[in-house]
């Protein structure tokens, strides 16, 4: 059997550890390992080990948009940014709202030998907010899905998202909200403030977000049901959260790497590289994500990486599609926003975007601490690197960074799926 | 190397006025036996026009005919352009061609921002009009059309519209001639003052450099010029207001209102008036009304501006890069804004 | 054109026509042209901008003198009939300003400050031709200085003044400058 010896990482970034993996397994974790069986080194010193990232909000575009992703090029992908799990979201052409969608992007996943895919199957049909999906079809499918949502369009009436949070109780699902009122939103193309005012794009007010998650929250407790929040983007956002937290409301936030670096100042270039949804915000949007996934109001980062072919961002504003790809950067733009910022130690990074997001998208096996006996899901990053973002060395099959020529920190340059390497410096297997 | 007019706040305070200057001379041509001047001979503008705007895009053509430009006339209204990659393909179609300005019509705000920075086209752009952010030769035209009557057409040469106090009534939300005016005419040194129902106001509008008026009748009397926008029925059934009357009555130019500006103030609209709701018949006939003249304004600022950025060997009115845009834009100190509520 | 080569004289620049010499050499040209267009009265005087603008109104009140009957003086601005706009950023205009009757069946006198190359002539008679139909054109200059670049003579020339290309000549008058006189000097080279 194969083993092999991590040296002098930093695990979590605390003491310099060796870690022997053993077959898929990490079998010791202590200060100057041996073992006579070792076939390869890695010599880690200086450099971060965390427990494999695991996204919960990814668009692998498969079925149906292989031109921009597919889930064996996202896969790629998202090893590449050092991840061992990721969740697929539903939005595909079908919409992943039966078993058999989920079940192929899972068997997908599967073949890829990358990363694993956990795919969120749709809570209405179609994603069209009228009639539930087959929650617990595809609960009790091969794909064993446990989180739901529209994302993309939001679960916008009262009813059936208060329906969705109930019946996902009994088989220990959550609903995983994309949060924007239809009717606020209705031709929003930018934040709503300042700056879309000065450049006639349509305002995407952040009350929009904000009185979703409210009525949410609210829901949730009615009915006794836990609640996901995508992509939470407004500092009043922020506030909501905190305080049904503080009402033992049993809510859970991601912020996407966008949400806590960029604003929407940069959409006065009009380059569509910038357009997403939910919007880029205000600098004290900014402020507010960061602080509050320092102190846990927020619970993960969640990198919303939404692949789009050049066609679909070469062109105006009002015609581009929206969102942006992020597995590949997203944990240097969290070590730039939150580590380099003193806000959140590794340990800390390690918690929002591995332990945490394992745990709400009940990622077996993923998300576990780097110790004797746990799944050898790793990844080593090299945190003392800057350097600027080239998409043409991305493995994801498009390229609508907004990062572009930035200059960022830290680089993965390993990655373990259980024990397999499917990154070796810098380099996929 | 840049040499487009993208927005009106791009312009300097000598930008502009150099503009309104050489369209005074301009507008003396449209007096000679030969209307036409051979400045731009050789040159090949294209209307480019996504969008319906018969009145803006013969504007145009006239003045790139007066200076003996080759105009081509491209409407795309309604084909497959809203499709971004037409965009970018239309453009590069034109650069085959070899042309050297494009005047551009669209949609989608910021259309002509990115056909001028893409890269898809070396070609000058000229914005005519782009969603609901710029139409920078309208404000000039209406900035050159109250240099004339409230300062005169000599008197104004080489003059600004310092302290000129000016009213934009109307649905500033969905009006780039507001946006537009209000960058100019605070460059020129006016005194802006915009009045609205609260709805039709964009949110931000409290960084612009102008005040905030929900009330017409308190702001006429102390107005020099006051510009009505055209206000869209269909608005209505968005919930903007209530109903055409009841905006017509709180926000609209009749006679008795016109009669309480001072004597001299002028009133503008750019066309086309929806008669009825925001101005009445009588208004808009009035000798103190000078929506034609604009539209002969219009070809003389347009022959300026043409010249300006193409009849030598770079702009005389710079546009700065994209990076210096970003960073010089309205940028009026809060403190100083003032919204005057409604009494 | 002839002024574009005029721009950069030195100071050490001497003068060749103090105001006086100036004054008088207008004197002679009113006389000429009312000897030559036989009593001048369909004279309409048309100075090319800046500094002819000015040439042709004092000759013209020295016309009135003459023949004690009002001459009409404009201004043409030749810049948008330039051939050289390409080369350079474009010019601020300046005024055109034909006469109320026109310029139709009259005899048009250009008056410009420094015949040079002709250039500025040319597209004064291209700009004429924008205008109306003259019954003839003549041309008035305060300074020849030759080099000639187009088949073009003045009618009426206050100086003749062989110059080299490597100098400029540089005419001040009183309206816009503060005083009359011609510089001749040596052209700056380029830095």
């Amino acid at each position: 059997m194969s083993k092999t010896l991590i040296r002098g990482a930093k695990v979590l970034g605390g003491e310099s550890q060796d870690v022997l993996i053993d077959g898929g397994t990490i079998a010791e974790v202590g200060p100057e390992l041996w073992d006579a069986d070792v076939t390869r080194v890695v010599e880690a010193t200086g450099k971060i080990l965390l427990p494999g990232l695991v996204d919960l909000h990814t668009h692998l575009r498969e079925p149906g948009r292989e031109d921009s992703e597919t889930v064996l090029t996202g896969t790629r992908a998202a090893a590449s940014g050092g991840y061992t799990s990721v969740f697929a979201m539903a939005n595909t052409f079908p919409v992943a709202d039966t078993a058999g969608v989920v079940e192929q992007v899972w068997r997908l996943g599967q073949e890829s030998g990358y990363c694993d895919v956990q795919p969120i199957g749709a809570v209405t049909v179609g994603l069209e907010g009228q009639k539930l999906a087959e929650l617990g079809a595809m609960h009790e499918s091969a794909a064993g899905v446990t989180v739901f949502s529209d994302d993309g369009k939001c679960v916008h009436d009262a009813v059936i998202m208060r329906r969705a949070l109930e019946y996902v109780k009994a088989f220990g699902g959550v609903v995983a909200q994309h949060a924007q009122e239809p009717r606020l939103t209705e031709g929003a193309e930018m934040n709503e403030g300042v700056v879309s005012a000065e450049l006639g794009l349509g305002g995407w007010p952040a009350v929009a977000e904000e009185s979703i998650i409210a009525r949410d929250v609210l829901l949730a407790e009615h009915v006794g049901s836990r609640v996901h929040i995508c992509h939470l983007s407004t500092a009043g956002s922020v506030e909501i959260v905190r305080w049904a937290k503080s009402r033992g409301i049993r809510v859970t936030a991601e912020v996407t790497p966008h949400h806590l670096l960029l604003t929407d100042e940069l959409v006065r270039s009009y380059n569509p590289v910038y357009k997403v949804n939910p919007p880029l915000r205000t600098e004290r949007d900014v402020m507010a994500l960061r602080e509050a996934l320092a102190d846990g109001t927020i619970d993960i980062v969640a990198t919303d990486h939404a692949p789009h072919p050049q066609e679909d961002k070469d062109c105006e504003w009002a015609a581009a599609a929206m969102g942006m790809v992020g597995l590949e950067t997203a944990l240097s733009v969290v070590q730039e926003t939150m580590v380099d910022t003193g806000l959140l130690d590794w340990a800390g990074v390690a918690d929002r975007m591995s332990f945490t997001p394992a745990r709400i998208g009940q990622a077996e096996g993923h998300g576990r601490p780097v110790s004797a006996g746990e799944p050898a899901n790793l990844t080593l990053v090299d945190s003392a690197y800057r350097g600027p973002v080239d998409p043409a060395g991305f493995a994801s099959r498009s390229r609508n960074t907004p990062y572009e020529g930035r200059e960022l920190p830290g680089r993965v340059t390993h990655t373990w799926l259980r024990g397999k390497a499917t990154l070796v410096d810098g380099k996929l297997t | 190397m840049q040499r487009h007019l993208i927005s009106a706040a791009d312009l300097t305070r000598d930008d502009a006025v150099l503009i309104l200057d050489t369209a005074e001379e301009m507008a003396r041509v449209a007096d000679r036996p030969i209307k036409k001047l051979p400045t731009l001979r050789g040159r090949t503008v294209v209307n480019l026009f996504f969008e319906d705007s018969t009145r803006t895009r013969i504007s145009f053509e006239a003045a790139e005919k007066r200076l003996s430009a080759d105009v081509i006339n491209f409407t795309a209204k309604g084909s497959s352009v809203s499709k971004g990659e037409s965009l970018k393909d239309t453009a590069q179609t034109l650069e085959a061609m070899g042309v050297d300005a494009v005047v551009i019509r669209h949609g989608a705000s910021g259309a002509p921002y990115r056909l001028a920075t893409s890269g898809w086209i070396d070609a000058a752009v000229i914005n005519a009009g782009d969603g609901t952010h710029q139409h920078p030769t309208q404000a000039l035209l209406d900035a050159f059309t109250m240099r004339r009557r409230l300062v005169g057409r000599d008197a104004g040469l080489g003059q600004d519209l310092s302290g000129r106090r000016i009213t934009i009534v109307g649905d500033v939300l969905h009006s780039r001639v507001a946006r537009s005016n209000v960058d100019l005419l605070h460059t020129l040194g006016a005194e802006v003052t915009l009045v609205a129902p609260p709805t039709l106001l964009p949110v931000g509008v409290d960084t612009w450099p102008c005040e905030v008026s929900y009330d017409l009748d308190s702001t006429l009397t102390k107005s020099d010029a006051v510009m009505m926008l055209r206000v869209q029925r269909e608005r209505m059934n968005a919930a903007f207001f209530p109903t055409e009357r009841e905006y017509s009555r709180r926000y609209g130019l009749d006679g008795d209102r016109m009669a309480r500006m001072p004597e001299h103030a002028i009133v503008m609209h750019p066309g086309p008036m929806v008669r009825g709701m925001e101005i009445t018949a009588d208004v808009a006939d009035s000798d103190r009304c000078t929506v034609i003249e604009q539209v002969t304004n219009g070809v003389s600022i347009r022959m300026a501006v043409l010249y300006l950025l193409l009849g030598g060997n770079e702009p005389a009115v710079a546009h700065p890069s994209p990076t210096t845009t970003l960073t010089t834009r309205r940028s009026a100190p809060t403190s100083e804004l003032r919204t005057t509520e409604e009494k | 054109m002839d002024k574009q080569n005029t721009q950069d004289t030195q100071s050490d620049a001497r003068p060749v026509l103090e105001g006086p010499d100036i004054a008088r050499v207008l004197t002679r040209i009113a006389h000429e042209i009312v000897e030559r267009a036989k009593g001048a009265d369909d004279v309409v005087l048309l100075g090319i901008p800046t500094r002819g603008v000015f040439l042709a109104q004092r000759l013209a009140a020295k016309l009135e003198q003459i023949t004690e009957r009002k001459v009409p003086v404009g201004s043409l601005d030749i810049t948008m009939y330039r051939d050289d706009l390409r080369m350079h950023p474009p010019r601020a205009l300046a005024r055109t300003e034909i006469p109320g009757d026109g310029i139709d069946g009259r005899l048009v006198v250009l008056v410009d400050d420094v015949l040079f190359s002709g250039r500025t002539i040319r597209a004064a008679l291209d700009a004429l031709n924008d205008i109306g139909r003259p019954r003839a054109v003549q041309l008035a200059v305060l300074v020849d200085r030759g080099h000639r670049e187009l088949p073009i003579r003045a009618d009426y020339v206050g100086k003749n003044l062989p110059t080299s290309l490597r100098e400029t000549v540089k005419v001040l008058l009183a309206e816009e400058d503060g005083r009359d006189t011609v510089l001749l000097g040596a052209k700056q080279t380029a830095q």
